[in-house]
């Protein structure tokens, strides 16, 4: 495992575009969003009670989007260079790559995010810290969630090939609407509100919301967020680890790749 | 099993679907002995491979790989294999120096950075393992999977077509690099390749393999007398064109 963090952190620490890019999407969104939130704190004294619910929401989305990036994408790299033969020719497990996967998508995450929450305390002096201890509840619930899925992208293709790569991106922004980012799910429609009672992400936005705007921390919510990601990481490795083995079955380790 | 075999493989089978891309395979290999796999297109050398490497499980059939039963117990046994083929790349954004140093990670091999150095010495690899993989020549690049296929200096080395691309110099000195190395580690070889000058200089044995079945075996002067040819070459084209039987 330790070999293929090195791996990718040479892949990393090899192309300084990358490393900007890790920062540079995140940093742009709280732009844009720390804009939005001064035109709505001035206009609305709902949002004026607290200012930085936009800013903070929109961060802590970022670290589901890179977790789940830092799963898949970093995956296509195996696929992208034809290296899957040599990996598994070699001792390595399959969830052995997915331990390693997980170690370098927390790496980028916090590279990407930490940017993005130094930029929102420069520009618009909000300290996402300022949560406290519930910040890293937060933050290791949207990531595993953003694991979770990262892993069954990277399964499907493993299946498909990299015809579903685009996956990747698809994949979050479809349960984006039902996640409550920016609202309480309480304004969706009766079935989607079902939908998203089955994500951890809705548990942690609301409990984002209640430690804003009222100042408390919600543990009901949490823990159902951390009980909801047990399942679906769990679920998502045995998704992974089940394709590898059926692409082991049928060849396809030897054969995937651009 | 003999005591000295590294491969023993019993009807070994693969099946998609309908399509038998291998059927009922056997054969063993000793410790430090040269296998050859020939055949054309299709004929199930890359297959019998893939499953050597345990990139392929089979439909049917068993592979002891040094004694251990390796359908069972393939993380045992990896740390001692390793391959080369030119058709499976090492990451292009990596520097040689920085693919090796991975691969030394993976299986398991002490003193990293003296391992490279040596085999950078024996491969003439010097100059390059500053270099980014994706930024060699084909010839540069089989050098370099050569050098990952021999960093934790294998007791069993699976090769495919192990000088593709090379100039003749160069694919001559490295036939005598691997005979050296086969012959002072011990270690066994399977080797598929379609240079026939390469198997009868290589090869102790022969595997000749036709639309996934065997079709003959023997030592290459032994397969040449038998089918009265001059050339393993001439032996190869008359299996592929059907001309020969057993």
């Amino acid at each position: 495992m330790g070999a293929m963090i090195e791996r990718y952190v040479y892949l990393l620490k090899g192309s300084w575009p990358r490393i900007i890019e890790l920062a540079y999407w995140p940093t742009m969104q709280i732009i844009l969003w720390g804009f939005l939130s001064e035109y709505l704190v001035t206009h609305s004294s709902y949002l004026a009670q607290a200012s930085g619910v936009l800013l903070a929401a929109a961060l802590l989305w970022d670290v589901m989007f890179r977790g789940q990036l830092g799963v898949s994408v970093v995956f296509f790299e195996e696929l992208y260079s034809r290296n899957l033969g040599h990996l598994f020719a070699s001792p390595l497990r399959a969830y052995e790559l997915a331990c390693a996967l997980f170690v370098i998508s927390l790496l980028r995450t916090l590279i990407g995010s930490g940017m993005a929450a130094l930029f929102a305390f420069w520009f618009y002096h909000f300290p996402i810290w300022s949560m406290g201890w519930v910040l890293w509840v937060f933050f290791m619930n949207l990531i595993v969630m953003g694991w979770a899925i990262g892993l069954v992208v990277a399964g499907l293709v493993l299946r498909y090939g990299l015809g579903a790569e685009n996956l990747a991106w698809a994949a979050i922004f479809a349960i984006a609407p039902v996640s409550g980012i920016y609202y309480p799910i309480s304004v969706l429609p009766p079935a989607l509100q079902i939908v998203a009672h089955a994500l951890p992400a809705a548990y942690v936005f609301t409990a984002m919301r209640a430690l804003l705007f009222h100042h408390v921390i919600l543990y009901r919510p949490l823990w159902k967020a951390c009980a909801l990601n047990v399942l679906y990481l769990a679920l998502g490795l045995t998704i992974f680890l089940r394709t590898f083995h059926k692409a082991r079955m049928h060849g396809r380790l030897l054969n995937l790749g651009e | 099993m003999s005591a000295a075999s590294a491969v023993t493989v019993t009807d070994l089978c693969k099946r998609y679907g309908a399509v038998t891309a291998l059927a009922s395979l056997s054969f063993s290999l000793e410790s430090g002995q040269v296998l050859g796999l020939l055949g054309g297109n299709g004929a199930g050398k890359t297959t019998t491979l893939a499953m050597l490497m345990g990139l392929l499980l089979p439909s049917a059939g068993s592979i002891q790989v040094l004694g251990e039963d390796f359908l069972r117990h393939r993380y045992r046994v990896l740390a001692r294999i390793n391959f080369s083929s030119p058709y499976v790349d090492l990451p292009h954004r990596l520097t040689v120096y920085e693919n090796l140093r991975v691969y030394a990670g993976l299986y398991g091999v002490r003193r990293i950075g003296a391992r490279i150095r040596e085999l950078a010495a024996d491969l003439d690899l010097g100059e390059l393992l500053k270099r980014p993989y994706g930024r060699l020549s084909a010839g540069q690049k089989t050098r370099a999977s050569l050098a990952k296929a021999l960093i934790n200096r294998p007791s069993l080395l699976l090769l495919d077509e192990p000088t593709a691309s090379l100039d003749p110099d160069t694919a001559d000195r490295l036939r005598t690099y691997l005979r050296d190395y086969q012959k002072t580690s011990g270690a066994a070889v399977v080797l598929a390749s379609h240079n026939m000058l390469e198997v009868e200089r290589l090869c102790d044995d022969i595997i000749m393999l036709r639309q996934g079945r065997l079709f003959d075996r023997g030592a290459p002067q032994m397969l040449i007398a038998k089918y009265g040819r001059e050339t393993l070459e001439e032996v190869f084209l008359d299996m592929a064109r059907g001309r020969s039987q057993i």
